[in-house]
C-alpha cells in the first residue's frame, strides 16, 4: 500500500468563506429546528472558525480520514454541544454526503446529539459533550504526533464557560510541562454560558494572563471577523515549534447571523419554531444548496 | 488434590512494573503515564528505560486519562498508572466518554486496590472499582491473583485491542502460578478439581480460596477452585461446566459484595442454572486502617470465612 500524499490546507478567498458561512448557518438552524432540539446559539458564533479552520487552516484530506490521523492535521471539538456547525462544515468540506444533516439528533443516525466514535462518522475521533476532556485528549494526539515524527497540528476548541472544569487546567498545567508546541487551543470567549453570563455564573478573571501564567503563548482576536481570524490562525501556525503550546482567545457573539438570537445567552440550547427558522433563513442566503 | 506451593513472596504491583518494562522492550507503541505515583507503581524500571515513552502527569488524574486517550489517536498503546481508587472513582466519566464510549485503547492500571492495601485506610482502599468498570460497555476487567499472573496479565493486556482495567495490589503476597502456566484473558483457570463445590474467586482472594480448599479437604468436602482472572468479559462456559458438577458456589473477591465478581457469576446462574451460592465479599461498607491480614480477618474475606461460605452453600443444595 502506497503511504498517501501529505496533506495540504487550501486556500479560499475571505469572500468565499462568507458565503461558505451564510449556508452553514443556515445548516445550523435548519436542524436544530428539524428536531426541535440542539444548540444554535454558539454552533452560529463559531462558525467563522470552522470555516476558516476547514477551507484553509488545517491540512487536511477528507477522503484520506483515517481514526490515527497521521500526516493530517488534526482537530477536536471539546465543547460538543455545538455538534450543529461541526457535522455541517464537516459535510460540506466532504466527509460525508450533506443529505446526512437531516439525521442529526434523530434515532439510528451517525449525527448524534454530541459528537462521538461510535457511529463511525468520518471526521471524528473522540466523543465529547461532557465538558473539560477535549485538552487532554489533544495534548495527548500532539505527544503522539512527536513521537511519530509526525510534523502535522492539532487543534482543539473549547467554550468559555467550559473552561470552569478543572480538568482543563489540569492539562493547561500539563502542556508546557511536556512541550507540546505542535497543539493551538481556542476558546469561544463569547461570555455566555446556559445560565447566564460567565461573569455572573463563575468568573473567568483575568483569562489572557490565566493562560500565559500557565505558560502559554496566548493570541486574541475577534473570531467573526473572518480576516482577523484567517490572520490570527496564520500567526498561531507561525509560533508552532517553539517551545510552547498556544491558545488563542476568540471574541465571539453568541448565535451570530441571527439577529433575533444574536448576543444573548437565551438560545443557547434552543431551536426555533416555524416562524422563527423562516426569519432567520431570510437573513441567511443559500450558497451551497441546501442539503 | 493439586497442591500450589509457595514459590516466593511479591507483591503484585511488582508483576505489573515487570511485565511493563518487557513490554516496552518489544513494542515501540508501548506509552507509559504515572500520576506522581511512579515508584508505588513499580514503573520506574520503564521509565529509566523508556524516558521518551515516559509521561509524568502530576497529581493530576482527569488530565491523565484524557493525554492517554489522545496518545491513542496516534496508534499509542498508553498504560496509566495510579492507586486503584484514583484510576477509577476520581475519573470516571474521563473514563466512560474519552476511553470506553471513545473506544480507546488505554490501559488502565491500578494499583493498591482492596483492603489490603492496608494502613493508609478507607479514603484509599476502594472497594467498588470492579463494579464501575465492569459497567462500562466495552471495558474488559482483569484481576489478577500473583505477582507471576499480573506480569503475564501486562503483557497480554498490551496485545488486546480495547480498554482494559488491571486491578492489582500493594502487599507482598504468596506466588504460587507457575510463570510458565498459560494466561489467556476470558479463560478462566481450574486450579484445584472438585466434586462438592465450586470456589471461584480473583486477585488476592485465590491464595485464600486454595487454603480453604485444602481444609475443606480435611473435613471430607471435595473443593473446585477456579481462579476468574478475567471478570468481564467472564468465562461462562467455565463458570456453567463447573457449577454443574457441584452444584452450589462461592465467589471470593476483596471488593464490595455489590458490583464484582459475585454479581456477574450470580447473574449467570440466574440466566443458566439457578443454583445455591455464598459470596465472601465486604459486606458494603467502607475499610479502615490496619495490615491486610487484619483486615481480611475484620470484614470476613479469611480462610475460615471462605469455608464457612462453602459449607451454607453445601447445606444448601
Amino acid at each position: 500500500m502506497t503511504k498517501p500524499a501529505p496533506a495540504v490546507a487550501s486556500s479560499v478567498s475571505t469572500d468565499e468563506l462568507d458565503r461558505i458561512c451564510s449556508q452553514v448557518r443556515r445548516d445550523i438552524v435548519r436542524m436544530v429546528h428539524g428536531c426541535q432540539s440542539g444548540h444554535p446559539g454558539a454552533s452560529l458564533g463559531c462558525t467563522e472558525f470552522f470555516v476558516a479552520l476547514y477551507w484553509n487552516i488545517l491540512c487536511h484530506d477528507p477522503k484520506a480520514f483515517s481514526m490515527d490521523g497521521i500526516g493530517q492535521d488534526l482537530f477536536f471539538l471539546s465543547n460538543g454541544h455545538i455538534s450543529p456547525v461541526w457535522y455541517s462544515v464537516l459535510a460540506h468540506s466532504g466527509y460525508f454526503p450533506t443529505k446526512e444533516l437531516f439525521t442529526f439528533r434523530k434515532l439510528n443516525s451517525r449525527l448524534q446529539g454530541h459528537p462521538t466514535t461510535h457511529e463511525g462518522l468520518p471526521g471524528i475521533r473522540m466523543a465529547s459533550g461532557s465538558l473539560g476532556q477535549g485538552l487532554s485528549v489533544g495534548i495527548g494526539a500532539a505527544l503522539a504526533k512527536k513521537l511519530n515524527g509526525d510534523p502535522h497540528l492539532v487543534f482543539t476548541l473549547h467554550g468559555d464557560g467550559e473552561l470552569q472544569e478543572g480538568q482543563i487546567w489540569e492539562a493547561a498545567m500539563s502542556a508546557p510541562r511536556h512541550k507540546v508546541d505542535n497543539l493551538i487551543a481556542t476558546v469561544d470567549w463569547n461570555g455566555r454560558q446556559i445560565d447566564g453570563d460567565v461573569d455572573d455564573v463563575l468568573p473567568l478573571g483575568d483569562l489572557p494572563a490565566k493562560w500565559r501564567a500557565f505558560g502559554w503563548d496566548v493570541l486574541i482576536c475577534n473570531g467573526n471577523d473572518m480576516a482577523e481570524l484567517l490572520a490570527t490562525l496564520n500567526e498561531a501556525k507561525s509560533r508552532t515549534g517553539k517551545g510552547l503550546p498556544i491558545v488563542i482567545l476568540m471574541r465571539t457573539e453568541m448565535g451570530q447571523g441571527v439577529d433575533f438570537m444574536v448576543g444573548s445567552h437565551e438560545w443557547h440550547g434552543i431551536p426555533p419554531n416555524d416562524e422563527q427558522l423562516a426569519r432567520a433563513l431570510a437573513q441567511l442566503p443559500e450558497t451551497l444548496g441546501d442539503y | 488434590m493439586a497442591h500450589f506451593p509457595i514459590l516466593d513472596q511479591k507483591d503484585t504491583r511488582s508483576g505489573f512494573g515487570a511485565g511493563l518494562l518487557e513490554l516496552g522492550k518489544s513494542d515501540p507503541n508501548v506509552v507509559a503515564l504515572c500520576a506522581d505515583l511512579t515508584g508505588s507503581l513499580k514503573m520506574d524500571a520503564f521509565a529509566k528505560a523508556f524516558p521518551e515513552r515516559f509521561f509524568q502527569m502530576g497529581v493530576a488524574e482527569a488530565n491523565m486519562m484524557g493525554v492517554a486517550a489522545g496518545l491513542t489517536i496516534g496508534g499509542k498503546i498508553p498504560f496509566t498508572g495510579t492507586f486503584a481508587n484514583f484510576s477509577t472513582g476520581r475519573v470516571y466519566d474521563q473514563i466512560r466518554q474519552s476511553i470506553a464510549y471513545a473506544g480507546k485503547n488505554v490501559k488502565i492500571c491500578a494499583s493498591h486496590a482492596g483492603l489490603t492495601l492496608g494502613e493508609d485506610g478507607a479514603t484509599h482502599q476502594i472497594l467498588e472499582d470492579i463494579g464501575l468498570m465492569r459497567m462500562l460497555p466495552g471495558m474488559t476487567v482483569v484481576v489478577p491473583c500473583d505477582f507471576n499472573q499480573t506480569k503475564q496479565a501486562t503483557i497480554a493486556i498490551g496485545a488486546h485491542e480495547g480498554p482494559v482495567y488491571l486491578r492489582f495490589g500493594r502487599p507482598k503476597w504468596p506466588v504460587f502460578i507457575p510463570a510458565d502456566m498459560p494466561f489467556e484473558i476470558g479463560k478462566a483457570q481450574l486450579l484445584v478439581e472438585g466434586t462438592d463445590v465450586s470456589i471461584f474467586a480473583c486477585g488476592h482472594l485465590v491464595w485464600r480460596a486454595l487454603q480453604a480448599a485444602e481444609e475443606l479437604a480435611t473435613a471430607g468436602i471435595k473443593a473446585e477452585v477456579i481462579n476468574v482472572h478475567t471478570v468481564k468479559p467472564l468465562d461462562e462456559a467455565a463458570v456453567l461446566a463447573s457449577v454443574r458438577k457441584t452444584g452450589c458456589a462461592v465467589s471470593c473477591e476483596e471488593h464490595n459484595r455489590f458490583g464484582g465478581l459475585g454479581d456477574t457469576i450470580a447473574q449467570v446462574l440466574a440466566l443458566n442454572q439457578p443454583l445455591p451460592m455464598e459470596f465472601v465479599a465486604v459486606n458494603d461498607s467502607f475499610g479502615e486502617s490496619g495490615t491486610p491480614d487484619q483486615l481480611l480477618k475484620k470484614y470476613g474475606l479469611d480462610v475460615p470465612d471462605i469455608v464457612a461460605a462453602a459449607q451454607r452453600a453445601l447445606k444448601r443444595k
